[in-house]
């Protein structure tokens, strides 16, 4: 697929803003959507609304097979081993606060300890603060280098016999880094410990086979990757999944419920209590299919990187090294420019970016700045583009001097 | 110059620029022409809260009328608490709350700035008002 023909499937890419074209910048917040999935949604919404599962009428067996068949389309996405590994969320925040739930009630114990990366987005982190007041874990971080790497070597001396999980995003969210993960699932299977992935970014712009990276989670949303806001997912493995209590009540999720007590649901159906997202859910289907054509984005990639490591006065964070990938995900600083102004110059000109602390405090603490510009691309935005970005951050930056 | 005629002296220099990048290039002059705080009195006290960026506002009283000066780590910012100070300072508490404020409506200002900065604009005109109560 060309890019011209990506571009035209997405309504949004016609729109202009001040009267410029708008130049959309700010995927890794949230991408853009195709015309094939708000017409899934809308042919849900407007023909093919029905409670799933439960009923025995004609739409409820259409639109349960819709839900079905999107848990397949996902499973086979992530060449999970079982659809009943995919457990649909509202996004991946939602899938966090699941699995810290069902892992610190089902396999943590007072005093055991977890490990968090350093660079994870606050819903990698708070869950696990959440967890740890209420069950009294410890918790420690595992650093990244100056370079946004996770120093991955410094397992070695963080783990102890009290480690029970270690929770890391696949590319941060600040610094577009791909972390080795499965470097980390092999030091974490030889101790015996879990192994959570927050693959929000990672599952938009890498191929993802989830037993290939051998962790035991994988939680990911599902409106960063062109489909339907307020859906997402949570990948782990059954064995695991069967031994987690469910965190809500209620729905689809029981199996039987007496005053003296109630039984579950078997895997995924057990974290899916009330009612799904009937219309958003289904249009992963639509969203995995076009991401399986696009093109790669890789020389718009590596222009805007080559760019911006030659302006001596941006600071860029996340360089990768010679094993490791960068994902088209710019966060920067300007040397005596305030981030929130290059941003509000740079909507004044058409471009959205993102500033400020990305939902990632401890991490601009580690590197000493209050905020970032983030510039995030997706495979439909174009050299031009890209090389207009270049020269109104230029213009930009002069016009703050 | 009474605080009307200063607000409408701000409205006329905004109006002369079309585009929001030239009121926007106006603005930072006028953050860069403002003289700021020193170090010592970026404290805690002074910052206005609900601002994405940093903004410092310092007040005070001589013979009846406040004297505000203010700082920010942001030039818009800064060229929006400017074109506060240089109306509401040198002015009697009376007279700051018998203002509605409503120049800021006459600029565009809120409309043409983010969400969140639309809110530090509020916040700002909040601790300049309360400033006056106290003060009164």
């Amino acid at each position: 697929m060309t890019i011209e023909e990506l571009r035209a499937q997405f309504p949004q890419l016609q729109r202009t803003v001040y009267g410029k074209p708008l130049v959309y910048l700010d995927n890794a917040a949230t991408s853009l959507r195709p015309q094939s999935v708000i017409d899934r949604w809308t042919e849900i919404s407007a023909h093919g609304t029905a409670n799933l599962h439960r009923a025995v009428h004609h739409i409820a067996a259409e639109a349960t097979e819709a839900y079905e068949n999107a848990r397949a389309a996902v499973a086979s996405f992530i060449n999970a081993p079982s659809a009943d590994e995919v457990v649909f969320t509202s996004g991946a925040t939602h899938s966090l606060n699941l699995a810290a739930w069902g892992i610190g009630e089902a396999f943590l114990q007072e005093g055991d300890e977890i490990i968090i990366g350093e660079s994870e987005h606050h819903s990698n982190i708070v869950p696990w603060q959440l967890l740890s007041e209420r069950k009294h874990l410890n918790i420690k971080v595992l650093p990244v280098n100056e370079f946004g790497r996770l120093k991955i070597e410094d397992l070695y001396y963080l783990i102890n016999p009290r480690t029970r999980l270690v929770c890391i995003s696949h590319v941060s969210n600040v610094l577009g880094v791909v972390n080795l993960v499965g470097f980390v699932a092999e030091i974490c299977r030889r101790h015996g410990i879990l192994l959570l992935v927050d693959g929000a970014q990672g599952i938009v712009h890498l191929p993802v086979d989830v037993q290939e990276l051998g962790c035991d989670f994988y939680a990911f949303s599902g409106h960063k990757m062109y489909g339907a806001p307020g859906t997402g997912v949570l990948w782990g493995r059954k064995e695991l999944l069967d031994k987690m209590p469910p965190m809500f009540g209620g729905g689809e999720m029981i199996d039987s419920v007496t005053w003296l007590r109630s039984t579950w649901a078997p895997v995924p159906r057990k974290f899916e209590a009330g009612t799904q997202n009937i219309s958003g859910t289904p249009c992963f289907v639509e969203a995995i299919e076009l991401m399986k054509q696009m093109p790669s984005g890789d020389e718009v990639r590596d222009y805007v990187y080559d760019k911006l490591r030659g302006m001596s006065d941006v600071r860029l964070y996340g360089l990768p090294g010679e094993n490791s990938l960068k994902i088209p995900l710019f966060s920067f600083t300007v040397d005596g420019v305030h981030h929130e102004d290059l941003a509000l110059i740079l909507d004044k000109m058409g471009i959205a970016v993102r500033s400020g602390q990305m939902c990632a405090e401890p991490l601009m603490d580690a590197f000493h700045v209050t905020g970032m510009l983030r510039a995030s691309f997706a495979p439909y935005n174009t050299m031009q583009e890209a090389e207009y970005f270049v020269s109104s951050l230029r213009k930009a930056i002069s016009m703050l001097r | 110059m009474t605080l009307r005629e200063k607000q409408q002296q701000i409205i006329d220099d905004f109006s002369m620029y079309e585009e929001w990048l030239d009121k926007y290039e106006y603005l930072i002059e006028l953050g860069k022409s403002l003289d700021g705080l020193p170090e010592s009195k970026k404290t805690e006290d002074r910052l206005i809260k609900g601002c994405q960026s940093r903004v410092w506002l310092d007040c005070e009283k001589k013979d009846g009328v406040l004297y505000f000066s203010a700082d920010s780590d942001a030039i818009i910012t800064r060229g929006i608490i400017a074109l506060l100070v240089s109306v509401y300072s040198g002015r009697s508490a009376a007279e700051i709350l018998a203002d509605d404020f409503s120049f800021l409506n006459d600029l565009g200002l809120k409309e043409n700035l983010s969400p969140t900065r639309a809110n530090g604009l509020v916040s700002m005109i909040a601790t300049i008002r309360a400033k006056a109560v106290e003060n009164e």
